[in-house]
């Protein structure tokens, strides 16, 4: 198995006193895209949410246990939270263009903790665009406004604006659950070639995607994590009834 | 099923539909009815003082002819300090309750507090300023009038800032916070951005609001009739003399009155009408 980018150790959250993730034990291979699959509300958003700490915005949640990336705990560590925010990129469900140009959504990200010169600030603009397979389409309108795209284009914008800070690690939280087809086999194909320099965690309800674009798939169901392992493993051959019932549809 | 036009339940439906859509536009016309009439009876009775010497000429003793250029020109400095001071304070007190104040009990009690502010009858906050400025200073003054109009804008702009961010969705926070953007560059990059126009409306719906308060001004910058723009003398301004010289007995003076209630209506509806065009947009 591929070395693991982050390792989750008896992780516990809770919503409030709800009970939501339930002692889940996880390793993230480095370089890899992970799938998280399971019915609605097992808790695969919520564990994604844990990785870059994005339920602190919430006081009423709070996660117990442990998120190690390297030797560094990501929820104790005393390091600044934007610092590990900045190293693990994260797109959302809905598209979330800023109310700003389709060039400064990129840059917007890149300025926190860069001072590029405009030119090579272009350079950057560029790479992102041209990775989230937008570049050709928005070349001539940067200046626009980043809501005025098209809901797939809103998405590759947002997935270049994770990837223009160069982070280590990407989360995508069913990044095409709002998109067309044609815009989801775009989003497919970046995932892909994404994992060249990334390491990729996809929530999806999407078992074909699921299946098509990871290499590692995790079944969750009511905040457990009942089964993970290679995604043609998982597929083909699981190891619990319990995933071969939702797997196969006749469940959940 | 019966489906047909005849179904009973959906004749019911269709008469109750009848019913409230008629109630609905009656409610509408009678209202309005009084604001049209309102608009036209101004309009009628100020078009008569509407002409340059309103703006150019000070405002006359009894029998005289003048205009109301010291009132407008001391309404305006009046109005604009309040809105410089007020503007301010209420857009930071807004951000605090919709961005930081999402725990404990702070935000909740001064959101309260805001909404009581809010619905206090302006002549309250005048009798307070008078207490605690003018007694203590022994004269009314252009400062004392700002500094009740401000407090009747900070409660209007701490609503509005509080409600426009709040209608910012927190997707949009999420994504800036995930690309490792602290929060208060989330709140000035971002929040405020998206609920930019909203907040500008909020300040334009503060400024139609004091433009036409009476009673804070009565009791703190009185009024003048001469031209004065020393903030630290009492001061003209339009609502004072439009009640000075409505009441009074001589004909001049009424007519200016009608002017200068006509001016104030022309202003705030241009403000609201501008207001509105924002918020579109």
């Amino acid at each position: 198995m591929t070395p693991a980018k982050l390792q989750v150790r008896e992780l516990n959250f809770y919503y409030g006193r709800f009970h939501a993730l339930k002692n889940i034990n996880l390793e993230i291979p480095e370089k890899r895209v992970t799938a998280f699959i399971g019915p609605s509300g097992c808790g695969k958003s919520t564990l994604l949410r844990t990785f870059n700490r994005m339920f602190e915005l919430y006081p009423e949640q709070t996660a117990e246990g442990k998120v190690l990336m390297g030797n560094e705990d990501i929820l104790t560590s005393k390091m600044d939270v934007s610092l590990i925010r900045a190293k693990i990129g994260m797109v959302f469900q809905k598209p979330t263009p800023f109310p700003m140009s389709i060039y400064d959504n990129i840059a917007f990200g890149v300025r926190l903790f860069e001072n590029l010169s405009r030119a090579r600030m272009d350079e950057r603009v560029e790479w992102a665009l041209t990775k989230a397979a937008l570049w050709r389409e928005v070349k001539d309108k940067l200046n626009q406004s980043g809501t005025s795209l098209s809901g797939g284009q809103q998405q590759r914008l947002c997935i270049a604006r994770g990837i223009a800070v160069k982070p280590e690690i990407l989360l995508l939280d069913e990044p095409c659950s709002a998109l067309d087809p044609i815009s989801t086999a775009k989003i497919e194909e970046l995932i892909t070639e994404l994992k060249n320099d990334y390491t990729v965690v996809i929530v999806t309800h999407n078992m074909q995607q699921a299946a098509r674009v990871s290499d590692y798939t995790a079944y969750m169901y009511l905040g457990e994590l009942v089964e993970f392992g290679e995604t043609e493993q998982i597929f083909m051959k699981p190891a619990k009834q319990q995933t071969e019932d939702y797997i196969t549809g006749r469940f959940g | 099923m019966n489906t047909g036009a005849a179904n009973p339940v959906y004749q019911r439906r269709r008469r109750t539909n009848a019913i409230m859509m008629g109630l609905s536009g009656a409610a509408l016309a009678f209202g309005l009815f009084w604001l049209v009439w309102i608009i036209a009876v101004l309009l009628w009775e100020g078009a008569a003082a509407l002409r340059p010497a309103l703006f150019t000429q000070m405002t006359p003793p009894p029998g005289g002819d003048g205009g109301l250029a010291n009132a407008i020109v001391g309404s305006v400095l009046m109005a604009g300090i309040g809105t410089l001071i007020g503007t301010p304070v209420g857009i930071l007190a807004g951000t605090y309750l919709a961005e930081y104040g999402r725990r404990g009990w702070l935000a909740p009690a001064t959101r309260f507090i805001n909404d009581v502010l809010l619905s206090a009858p302006s002549i309250v906050i005048g009798l307070f300023i008078y207490a605690v400025y003018v007694a203590h200073g022994k004269h009314f003054s252009g400062w004392a009038g700002s500094l009740a109009l401000s407090i009747i804008v900070i409660p209007v702009v701490v609503r509005t800032t509080d409600d426009m961010l709040k209608l910012v969705p927190n997707s949009l926070r999420e994504a800036a916070a995930a690309l490792g953007a602290p929060t208060w560059k989330v709140v000035t990059m971002i929040s405020y951005r998206a609920a930019r126009a909203g907040i500008v409306t909020g300040v334009l719906l503060a400024i139609a609001r004091i433009s036409g308060e009476t009673a804070p001004l009565l009791f703190t910058s009185l009024n003048n009739q001469f031209w004065s723009t020393d903030m630290n003398r009492p001061m003209a301004n339009l609502p004072v003399v439009i009640f000075q010289f409505a009441m009074s007995p001589y004909p001049d003076w009424q007519r200016l009155a009608w002017g200068g209630a006509a001016l104030i209506t022309l202003f705030v509806l241009g403000v609201n009408i501008a207001a509105r065009a924002l918020f579109r947009r």
